[in-house]
């Protein structure tokens, strides 16, 4: 049996847990806790140390897929989780600007801890307040080469397109 | 869709630029901690800008650079044409107070003092509008944003230059090798403060929030011990070090196909789903 590994990061609240549980086969193991500072209060539990979902492929590959604690206090853990990943989608909500700066550093330090390819997903584009991916891109200043992907995490097909845009550019990236 | 946020997380500089790159039309409204302005543009360019409740007709733009005085700018207030600046603008153009080349290059001046100005805003409320138009009335003068954007960014050049020295406030400090140095200096409250904290297991931004700082303060203080030679940045000790990007050991051409074989089978397996 083979397994490969896919990271979800991002900021503190912007959908990885959701993300994983849209396309997860089995209900994602959730390792969540009370938020007890005031300033992350945006929902009431948070990943502390990882979420967890799965997609079997067929008897012989296992595709797991990893979310990281969105929380700087914990990114002790994500040097751990991004061992061997495939590649690493990074979550960004759209519609918090506050959160953007946030979003490009994990993406640095991601890149810095493994060479794979990644995609940055748009989420919550399905909000009001959300900005376009076009804007997104600048905010971000992310290369032109750089796939910055409309998604609602709570829609399957949409997290389909984010994990099929990846895995196009992990197959472009072995072809070169 | 909206463009909502906060210059504390999107700066000046930055809405300027998006705007300028993606070639904008509307209005975008800051509402700071003690006024309100508003920058219009169209197609990527800086047409009007307005600061709070401040008077921004013609006559006040042309008292403002000097080409009226205060009388007369009072006086042109009351008349009858001065509910329109292109109206009022041609009146005094043919009683020849002033040329058309004084009246646009007054109102750029005015419209470029008042966006230089947002340039120092780090708070506030912004909200761009596609639909909003600067007021009726109004002579407009395009300007490009490109030179508003460098010259911006040049008042702002200690900010900057601060940035580039001390890129990341993830590092840490450690004293260099004769810290007995310290002993003859006088330091401020402050830099003291940032001093007792220096370890190498503490990065710059643990001793900023462990001392209420902001990063612009800290930053300060820092570049400060370092052009004194007082102190070295490092990376932390728990962190990897720097430059050490693990990379991919190259694959043997079988290796290859089996992992190219792989990411297709999760391909037809997600498409599936």
């Amino acid at each position: 049996m083979q397994t490969v590994k896919m990271v979800v990061t991002g900021p503190y609240s912007s959908g990885k847990t959701q993300f994983i549980g849209t396309i997860s086969e089995i209900d994602v193991v959730k390792t969540e806790r009370k938020v007890t500072s005031e300033a992350e209060k945006v929902k009431d539990q948070t990943t502390v140390a990882m979420d967890f979902g799965r997609i079997t492929v067929d008897n012989d590959l296992i595709l797991y897929l990893f979310g990281t604690p969105g929380q700087r206090r914990f990114d002790f853990m994500w040097e751990i989780l991004s061992e061997g990943m495939l590649g690493f989608v990074v979550m960004v909500d759209s519609s918090r600007p506050e959160t953007f700066r946030e979003a490009k550093s994990i993406l640095e330090t991601f890149r810095a801890y493994a060479p794979t390819p990644y995609v940055v997903a748009a989420n919550k584009q399905d909000h009001p307040e959300a900005w376009t991916p076009e804007d997104m891109r600048i905010a971000l200043r992310l290369d032109p080469n750089v796939k910055l992907l409309p998604c609602v995490a709570t829609n399957r097909d949409s997290v389909k397109n984010v994990l099929l845009e990846l895995l196009y550019s992990i197959l472009a990236e072995m072809e070169k | 869709m909206p463009l909502r946020g906060n210059l504390r997380d999107f700066s000046t500089t930055q809405l300027l630029n998006l705007v300028n790159l993606a070639k904008k039309t509307g209005t975008l409204t800051i509402e700071g901690p003690t006024e309100a302005a508003q920058m219009c543009f169209r197609e990527g360019k800086l047409v009007y800008a307005q600061m709070g409740t401040e008077d921004g007709s013609l006559p006040l733009v042309l008292r403002k650079v000097g080409k009226l005085n205060d009388q007369q700018a009072q006086s042109l207030k009351q008349r009858p044409e001065s509910a329109n600046d292109k109206a009022l603008g041609l009146l005094l153009i043919n009683a020849g107070y002033v040329t058309q080349a004084d009246i646009l290059q007054s109102i750029k001046q005015n419209t470029l003092d008042i966006t230089f100005r947002l340039f120092s805003w780090v708070e506030g409320l912004f909200n761009f509008d596609a639909t909003g138009a600067p007021p009726a009335g109004r002579i407009t003068v395009p300007i490009e944003l490109d030179n508003v954007i460098i010259e911006g960014s040049r008042r702002l050049r200690e900010w900057e230059q601060l940035q580039d020295e001390i890129p990341n406030l993830d590092m840490a400090l450690k004293f260099v090798d004769k810290p007995e140095r310290l002993k003859n200096l006088n330091l401020s409250v402050e830099e003291w403060k940032v001093v007792s904290y220096i370890d190498p297991k503490n990065s710059i931004k643990q001793i900023a929030k462990t001392n209420n700082m902001s990063d612009l303060d800290v930053r300060k203080i820092v570049y400060g011990l370092l052009q004194a030679g007082l102190v070295d940045l490092v990376r932390p000790i728990s962190t990897r070090p720097l430059g050490n990007v693990p990379t991919r050991k190259p694959l043997t051409a079988e290796a290859k196909e089996q992992e190219k074989s792989l990411v297709n089978k999760l391909i037809s397996r997600i498409r599936s789903l």
